[in-house]
């Protein structure tokens, strides 16, 4: 290859030149590519993309997954029936889930038998007791339709009046508090987010002073042959939009390959113990297209932080300059 | 085109490095700045690129006052002026093409529409074959001839020439004075910046502006 130092055109070619259409110019950038720290600020760059682009993912997992504890919660209630000394039981607790059947939007409804309602009750007095003598109140299991949320305040009202000792529970409690954790993740991604973007356009601040002070003389020449203030900008814009496009993507497709391995992984350990609470914490543990186009989002949105800072670094530099 | 009045300039606390500095430059005019080294020849134009502003005076540049000078104003009034530093300052991973073609460029201009211009520049100031060579292998001649391309290109109403003749032989300061002289004629008005006596003495119907302590003597 020839070193383009020592190229030189010959008579001929130089005659042809005014005339041929082939650029003379080599539309070269005119801050020279190799006086800004590239490799270092692209490096910063990548590596801040990556962490968003995880905090991005990791948030979209559990929102995701929160999603579906809340969903399938909230897909049933329960009537707790109580047993009183002057009532049948049986009755009460059949009458309940009959109550319960007629409210629109009930699909089903399972009364737990008095075996299984003591069953529950072993995780915390122990297996083997005669739970006969002990008032065990009796459960019932009431499913919904998925596409429905019933108003249950009539039946809950008809419980009271018609069966005592006989309570509703619509799971209002767990799901509030599920929500409640869902969004604090979900919040405390976005400031993580907001938090790495900031650091990411002070690094880039600095590497614009930097590249600054380094090309100054040339900054000096742009001025006196008549460049604007805006162009010089732009010539910087042009830069640094390149870095962070190239550090951006580096993230970006770091972190969509972290996803697709971590999704293979989990799926791989999914009947071992830790991939059944890997499983019970973010679901499949798989990012969904909303999830890549996030990732796709910050990266692009890293890229053009990047690119604003340095114009408005370079803007504010030559302001205090001139 | 350019008139100062009582024109002083201190760095910071420092003395006045020009005192009361008075003159004008005529449209087609030719004049040579001269004076020691040191006395003052590259801050005045400076002053007159408007890369300095003066501490005192006023300075009138193609009828603008440049103490209430806009922005935009000053690179519109910068693309009327063209400059040969002393030290080239030629852009060195740009080719000489690239350098001449820098003040076209950065006015955003289309390259097909000032390609054979350019070219035609580069042939006259003798660079023709060296139009796709970088600065760091030009001759200082060859750098020289390229900054003051790089000052035509835009046909200037007014060109500026720091020592343009400070790295060349006699032969080509010759050479490029008779370049100089050909450009006025055709319009140009010329402030060389030289303490070259031998290149005045050339050009003795030249206005020549003494500078020394601070202070300007016209000789007309």
């Amino acid at each position: 290859m020839i070193d383009p130092m020592l190229r030189t055109a010959g008579p001929e070619l130089a005659a042809e030149d005014a005339e041929a259409t082939t650029p003379l110019g080599r539309n070269q950038p005119l801050v020279p590519a190799a006086s800004i720290a590239g490799r270092a600020l692209v490096t910063v760059i990548a590596i801040m993309t990556f962490l968003a682009a995880l905090t991005a993912g990791g948030a979209q997992l559990i929102g995701d997954a929160s999603l579906g504890w809340r969903s399938s919660v909230s897909r049933e209630v329960t009537i707790q029936v109580r047993p009183a000394p002057t009532r049948d039981i049986e009755a009460d607790v059949a009458k309940a889930a009959a109550l319960a059947r007629a409210v629109p939007g009930v699909v089903d409804t399972r009364i737990y038998t008095r075996a299984e309602s003591e069953r529950l009750l072993e995780p915390w007095l122990g297996a083997g007791l005669n739970f006969s003598e002990l008032p065990v109140p009796r459960m019932i299991v009431v499913k919904l339709d998925p596409g429905q949320r019933p108003d249950f305040s009539d039946l809950r009202r008809q419980l009271s009046e018609q069966l005592r000792g006989a309570t509703l529970d619509d799971h209002r409690l767990w799901v509030e508090r599920l929500a409640a954790m869902a969004n604090t993740f979900v919040a405390i991604g976005i400031g993580v987010v907001g938090l790495v973007i900031v650091a990411t356009a002070l690094a880039v601040a600095f590497a614009t002073r930097g590249a600054m002070a380094g090309n100054r003389e040339i900054v000096e020449v742009l001025h006196f042959v008549g460049a604007t203030d805006s162009y010089i900008a732009r010539e910087f814009q042009r830069h640094f939009l390149r870095l962070g496009l190239r550090g951006g993507g580096i993230g970006g497709a770091a972190a969509v390959v972290f996803f697709l391995i971590a999704g293979v992984l989990t799926s791989s350990m999914v009947a071992t113990p830790g991939g059944t609470q890997i499983e019970a914490l973010f679901g499949t543990f798989t990012l969904g297209p909303g999830g890549f186009v996030a990732i796709v989002f910050i990266a692009v949105l890293v890229a053009c932080v990047t690119a604003v800072v340095s114009r408005v670094t370079v803007r504010n530099t030559l302001r205090e300059l001139g | 085109m350019v008139r100062f009045e009582n024109v002083g300039l201190r760095y910071g606390m420092g003395p006045e490095v020009l005192r009361d500095i008075s003159f004008s430059i005529e449209p087609q005019s030719f004049q040579f700045l001269t004076g020691p080294s040191g006395a003052g020849k590259t801050t005045l134009l400076r002053l007159i690129l408007l890369a300095l502003k003066p501490t005192r005076g006023l300075i009138d540049l193609f009828g603008h006052d440049v103490n209430t000078i806009q922005k935009d104003t000053l690179t519109a009034l910068r693309r009327r002026m063209g400059v040969v530093f002393q030290d080239f300052r030629l852009l060195e991973h740009l080719t000489t093409y690239e350098n001449v073609a820098l003040p076209l460029r950065v006015q955003g201009r289309d390259e097909a529409s000032y390609r054979a211009e350019v070219v035609e520049l580069l042939r006259w100031v003798g660079l023709g074959e060296r139009m796709h060579v970088l600065p760091p292998v030009l001759s200082g001649g060859e750098k020289q001839r390229a900054a003051i391309a790089r000052a035509l290109i835009m046909q200037p109403d007014l060109l500026l020439a720091d020592e343009p003749t400070g790295n060349v032989d006699p032969s080509l300061a010759r050479r490029l004075l008779r370049l100089f002289v050909e450009l006025n004629r055709s319009g140009t008005a010329i402030v060389i910046a030289t303490h070259d006596l031998a290149l005045m003495d050339q050009f003795d119907s030249a206005r020549r502006l003494v500078l020394g302590d601070g202070r300007l003597h016209i000789y007309d």
